[in-house]
């Protein structure tokens, strides 16, 4: 589905991403795991195009959209929930559900409205007409979630969204993932929380210095203390 | 009494006509963050344009619509074709900016000559209305309206429409607004249209007390920067109440200490930049 080949990317004279290579298929949760700074953030936003990648294809289902417009490239079916949520602050819940852009739906992933976005995060439903600013953390985290999915994409790319959350509710997202691939999402599933990377993903990335440093299964990994030690600080 | 009423009533009409002027200077600051300095300009070109429609066409109405046009299309050159290429580079849209105000002053010198003009009032608004014994110019209360219209719907549009929830993610986080499918590019184009727009309809409404001639375009240009100062950039609110505070402080300040003319506005102004530097109503950048 989703398909990146020795992605480059610099951030002014700083070469963060060396050469990043990866695939998300379909109905398949894919987490990249790594420590802060070691570009994963700057991956996504390769991918997005919020960071021009200097090397390297991105290809969605076959198509080349290396160097599109971000809107362009949202349009095509790529919806982001960011790192620290990035809710429209000003905006009711309604509203921040109201704006994204909206991609036709092939038969078999589900297809999402406002109103199913508000089935699966009936909190959304009780404060549709509150400030988005004024949210909990927990419920920006749903609302960047709901964002993302009202523009029915083919692949998600979720970037720590464990980050700050109580461990209960850490559950419930990766619940609420696993499900989504399910349905016939591609997710890619950046994280720190080793955890979380583990129980929602079929497949982990290990990143180091803007590089993939270990591919395996989360069972693997859960096995490799060299690769937790080295990389993972554990 | 009455003295105080017509005083005030003064004041509201330069306050609209400000308020038409700034609104335009916030909203691109707003969603762009560029101060656009060449602002005035779109009055003068707005104000010179009307003039000659007007003056061919005898309707003061035909003058209203070209003078926004004309001042929507030198908006759109601006962005399009100049400020869009130094997206993000606050020295150089001051100087591109300031420069273009030069240029378009003596573009429109070699057009319309140097000679000071006041625009014509249209048909049926000249003249003054008897409000229960108070004599008030009927023109300076259809500024009034037009203005309170104006600012109703702008409210409307920026918190009732899809279009303005828009508008307000982009001024909000103009990345992710581009993450959620907005063109971004084309909505800073439209934004900068209307915005310039206005403000051409601002010299229009104007040009029959304000006048026309060289070098209008800066004393707007200074008003504008001081209504924002004190209302705050970024807030249509604080374009508004900014308005009303200046015209008023400008207004009353002429009309009971006549010597002390620009220290009524600029003394205040200089207060609120000591105290609150983002305005009355202005978000913290």
């Amino acid at each position: 589905m989703l398909e990146v080949t020795e992605l480059h990317t610099y951030y002014g004279f700083s070469h963060i991403l060396h050469g990043v290579s990866l695939t998300v298929n379909r109905e398949q949760v894919l987490a990249v795991l790594g420590r802060n700074g070691v570009g994963k953030t700057t991956l996504v936003h390769s991918i997005i195009s919020f960071a021009k990648p200097a090397g390297g294809r991105i290809k969605l289902e076959g198509h080349d959209i290396t160097g599109f417009p971000a809107h362009q490239i949202v349009r095509r079916g790529i919806a982001l929930v960011p790192q620290g949520r990035r809710v429209f602050r000003s905006l009711s819940v309604l509203e921040n559900l109201t704006i994204p852009f909206r991609c036709r739906t092939e038969g078999t992933s589900r297809s999402w409205d406002i109103e199913s976005a508000f089935d699966a995060f009936p909190t959304l439903r009780a404060r549709r007409d509150q400030r988005a600013g004024n949210l909990s953390g927990g419920e920006q985290q749903m609302l960047a979630m709901a964002r993302a999915l009202v523009s029915n994409p083919k692949v998600l790319l979720l970037d720590e969204p464990s980050e700050g959350l109580a461990p209960l509710i850490v559950r419930e997202l990766s619940d609420v993932i696993k499900e989504l691939a399910q349905q016939g999402m591609a997710v890619l599933l950046i994280e720190q929380n080793f955890n979380m990377a583990l129980r929602t993903a079929q497949r982990i990335l290990v990143m180091s210095r803007g590089q993939i440093v270990h591919r395996s299964s989360p069972q693997e990994l859960a096995e490799n203390q060299e690769i937790k030690a080295r990389y993972l600080g554990m | 009494m009455e003295f105080w009423i017509i005083q005030s009533l003064n004041a509201l009409s330069f306050a609209m006509l400000l308020f038409l002027l700034c609104a335009g200077l916030s909203l691109i600051f707003g969603l762009m963050n560029i101060l656009n300095l060449a602002h005035g300009s779109c009055y003068l070109v707005g104000a010179y344009t009307a003039l000659s429609v007007i003056a061919w066409s005898d309707n003061f109405f035909l003058g209203l619509v070209s003078g926004s046009v004309a001042a929507g299309a030198v908006g759109f050159v601006l962005q399009r074709f100049l400020l869009q290429r130094i997206y993000g580079r606050r020295l150089l849209q001051v100087l591109l900016t300031f420069g273009c105000m030069f240029i378009l002053g003596d573009l429109a010198i070699i057009i319309w000559g140097a000679d000071p003009t006041t625009l014509r009032k249209p048909e049926g608004l000249t003249g003054a209305v008897d409000l229960g014994g108070i004599i008030f110019p009927k023109y300076r209360l259809f500024v009034i309206a037009v203005g309170i219209t104006i600012g109703i719907a702008l409210w409307l549009f920026q918190e009732k429409t899809k279009w303005g929830a828009i508008l307000r993610a982009g001024v909000d986080d103009e990345q992710m607004a581009r993450a959620v499918g907005i063109n971004v590019p084309a909505l800073f184009t439209v934004v900068f249209i209307l915005g310039t727009a206005l403000t051409g309809l601002s010299g229009v409404l104007g040009g029959p007390f304000v006048g026309v001639y060289p070098g209008v375009d800066l004393e707007v240009l200074l008003l504008a920067v001081v209504v924002i100062i004190v209302g705050g950039l970024g807030s249509m609110k604080g374009a508004f109440f900014g308005s009303l505070i200046v015209a008023s402080l400008d207004n009353f300040g002429k009309a009971l200490f006549p010597e002390l003319a620009m220290f009524t506005i600029f003394a205040p102004m200089a207060i609120i930049l000591a105290v609150k530097p983002t305005g009355l109503w202005g978000r913290v950048l």
